[in-house]
C-alpha cells in the first residue's frame, strides 16, 4: 500500500490492531452470551500481542511483562472466573431484543471508530511513531464502542463485558504512547480487572438468584412482593 | 492481436469446461466430510448432457422474457470472464472494453433477468424467491461498491488486470490489514451472492426456504440446462475474481507462448481446489441463516470493508 516501509513487528502490529477493531465489532453484533465472551479472549490476546510486538520493536522490556500479565489475566483468569461464577442457564443465554437492532448497531460502532480517528488525527499526526498512529485510534475506538456496548446491551454479562473492553482499548492506546508507564501501574490495573470481573460474576450470580433474571431493564424498580420460590 | 484473442477464447473455454467440475469436486467433498460417498465429482456433466437432450416445455402464459432469459445467464458470464484475469498476468484482448464495475454490472443484469423470468410463470414460488434473492443481493452491493472502491484507489485504475499486478504488490503486503479485511469482506460476499451456506443451501430441494435456487425451478430441458451452468460458470466467475486478483495473483502465466498460457491452467485448477478445501469447511460447520439474520451478516460484511477502506485510505490505519 502507499505507505512507509514498515518493519516487520510494526507490520504485525498493524494486523493485530486492526482485528482488535473487527473483535470489537463482533461484540457489537454477538448475541449469545458465550460469543461475546469469547470474542473478549480474542481481543484481549490480540492486544497482549501488540504489546509483545511494541516492547520487541521499542526493545522495552516492561511491555513483555504488560503483555503476559494481559494474557493472564484476560485471557485465562477472567473467563475462568466469568464460567465458574455464572451458572450455566445464565451462560447460554442469548440476549433477543437489543436497544438497537444488530445493523444499526455495526453501522454506529463503525460511525464511532470514524469518529476516534479524526479526533485523533491531530494527536497522531504530530507523533513520528509509526506504532503511536496505529494503536491511538483503534485504542480510542474500543474504548468508544466499548461504552456504546455497556449502554446498548440489556443482559449484565455483556454490559460487564462492555467495561472490561473499555479497559482494553485504554491499555492499547497507552502502552503506545507511554511505554516507559511504570508496571506497578498496569499490575493495579490488571488485578483492578480481575476483582471487577469476580464481583460482577458474583453479583449477577446474586441477581439471578432473586429475580430469575439478569435482564438490566426488569431491575428498574423496587419490588417488595416475596418471590413463590424463595 | 489474434495470438491474444486467441488466448481469450481459451479463457472462454476454461470457464466453460471447468465449471461443472468445480460444482460436483464442491458437492463430492462436502458429502466426504459428512461420511458420505457422495456423487462423483463429473456427475455436473452427465446432469447438462442429459437436460439437453430432452424436451424443452414452456407455459403459454408466459412471455418474451422467459424465453430468453436461460441465454442471457448462460452467455453474460462469459462476458465477465474477458475482463478477469483466468489464465494469464497480462492484459488481453478484450480486457479494456470494461473494468470491474462492468462485471458487476453483466453479473446483476443477468439476475436482474432470472428473477423477472421467475416471476413471469406465474408459479406462486417463483416470486418469492426471487423477492429474497433481491434482498440478498441489494445488500450485498454496498460491499461489492466499497471493495471495488478500494481496491481501485490504491492500484490507481479500475481495470482488474491492472488491480491484480499491483495489489498484492509483494509477500509482506499480503499481511497487511488492509488486504487480509478486504478478503474477509469478499469472501462473505461470494458465499451470499453464490448461494452457499450460511446464506442458502444449495442442496436444498424445499421450494418454500429457496433463495438462488428458485430461479431455475420452471425451467427444463435446455432451458434448464443453461441455466444451471450459467449459475455454475457465475460462481466460477466470482471465486476467480476473488483468488486471481485479492488472494493470490501468483501462478498465472507471464510469457506470451502458448505453452506458458497452457502450463497455467494445472495451477489455476490447485488454486481452485485449495479454495473449494476451504469452502468445504465454512460450508460444513455453519448452519443456515434465517432469512433476516442474513441482513446483519451483509452489514457485518459491509463494515469490514469499509474499515478495510479506511486502513487503506489512511495509510497506518
Amino acid at each position: 500500500m502507499a505507505h512507509a516501509q514498515l518493519s516487520i513487528a510494526e507490520a504485525l502490529n498493524a494486523l493485530c490492531v486492526a482485528l482488535v477493531l473487527i473483535a470489537s465489532f463482533g461484540m457489537v453484533a454477538t448475541r449469545q452470551i458465550q460469543g461475546v465472551v469469547r470474542l473478549f479472549v480474542i481481543q484481549s490476546l490480540l492486544v497482549a500481542m501488540s504489546a509483545l510486538l511494541l516492547g520487541y520493536d521499542h526493545q522495552v522490556f516492561d511491555l513483555y511483562a504488560l503483555g503476559i500479565i494481559t494474557i493472564l489475566a484476560k485471557v485465562i483468569a477472567i473467563p475462568w472466573v466469568l464460567r465458574r461464577a455464572l451458572p450455566r442457564d445464565i451462560y447460554i443465554r442469548r440476549e433477543i431484543d437489543q436497544v438497537l437492532n444488530i445493523p444499526s448497531s455495526l453501522l454506529l460502532a463503525l460511525a464511532l471508530a470514524i469518529a476516534a480517528e479524526i479526533v485523533v488525527s491531530p494527536l497522531a499526526s504530530a507523533s513520528v511513531e509509526v506504532d503511536v498512529r496505529m494503536n491511538l485510534p483503534i485504542g480510542l475506538a474500543c474504548l468508544l464502542i466499548g461504552a456504546y456496548s455497556l449502554i446498548a446491551r440489556r443482559e449484565a454479562v455483556p454490559q460487564l463485558i462492555g467495561i472490561l473492553a473499555m479497559e482494553n482499548g485504554a491499555f492499547l492506546a497507552g502502552i503506545a504512547i507511554a511505554s516507559e508507564l511504570p508496571l506497578i501501574a498496569e499490575i493495579a490495573v490488571a488485578i483492578d480487572v480481575i476483582l471487577i470481573a469476580l464481583i460482577g460474576g458474583l453479583l449477577t450470580w446474586n441477581i439471578n438468584q432473586t429475580m430469575g433474571t439478569t435482564e438490566a431493564a426488569s431491575m428498574s424498580e423496587l419490588k417488595e412482593t416475596i418471590l413463590p420460590w424463595h | 492481436m489474434t495470438q491474444t484473442i486467441a488466448y481469450n477464447v481459451l479463457q472462454l473455454l476454461f470457464v466453460m469446461v471447468f465449471a461443472p467440475l468445480y460444482a460436483g469436486v464442491l458437492s463430492r467433498l462436502k458429502e466426504m466430510v459428512q461420511s458420505r460417498r457422495g456423487p462423483s465429482i463429473f456427475q455436473p456433466y452427465r446432469d447438462l448432457w442429459k437436460l439437453f437432450h430432452k424436451d424443452e416445455i414452456v407455459s403459454s402464459e408466459t412471455t418474451w422474457i422467459y424465453r430468453i432469459t436461460p441465454y442471457l445467464a448462460f452467455i453474460l458470464p462469459l462476458f465477465v470472464t474477458t475482463l478477469i484475469p483466468v489464465l494469464t498476468d497480462y492484459p488481453l484482448a478484450f480486457a479494456f472494453m470494461g473494468d470491474m464495475l462492468a462485471g458487476g454490472f453483466f453479473l446483476s443484469l443477468a439476475g436482474f433477468f432470472a428473477v423477472l423470468a421467475a416471476v413471469d410463470t406465474g408459479n406462486p414460488y417463483g416470486p418469492m424467491g426471487a423477492s429474497r434473492t433481491r434482498m440478498v443481493g441489494f445488500l450485498a452491493e454496498p460491499v461489492f461498491m466499497i471493495v471495488f472502491f478500494t481496491v481501485s484507489f490504491v492500484a490507481q485504475s479500475t481495470i482488474p488486470y491492472i488491480v491484480q499486478q499491483k495489489w498484492v504488490a509483494s509477500a509482506a503486503a499480503f499481511f497487511s490489514p488492509a488486504h487480509i479485511l478486504l478478503l474477509i469482506a469478499f469472501l462473505m460476499l461470494i458465499l451470499a451472492e453464490g448461494g452457499k451456506i450460511p446464506v442458502d443451501n444449495p442442496a436444498g430441494h424445499f421450494e418454500l426456504a429457496m433463495i438462488d435456487e428458485s430461479k431455475g425451478l420452471e425451467f427444463s430441458g435446455r432451458g434448464a440446462a443453461l441455466m444451471k451452468w450459467g449459475g455454475q460458470m457465475k460462481f466460477l466467475v466470482l471465486t476467480c475474481i476473488f483468488l486471481n486478483v485479492l488472494l493470490a495473483p501468483w501462478g498465472l502465466a507471464s510469457g506470451h507462448a502458448l505453452l506458458d498460457v497452457v502450463t497455467a491452467v494445472p495451477w489455476i485448477l490447485l488454486k481452485i481446489l485449495l479454495f473449494v478445501i476451504v469452502l468445504v469447511v465454512i460450508e460444513s460447520s455453519l448452519a443456515k441463516l434465517r432469512l433476516f439474520r442474513i441482513s446483519e451478516f451483509l452489514g457485518a460484511a459491509f463494515i469490514i470493508s469499509v474499515t478495510a477502506m479506511i486502513a487503506s485510505i489512511f495509510p497506518l490505519v
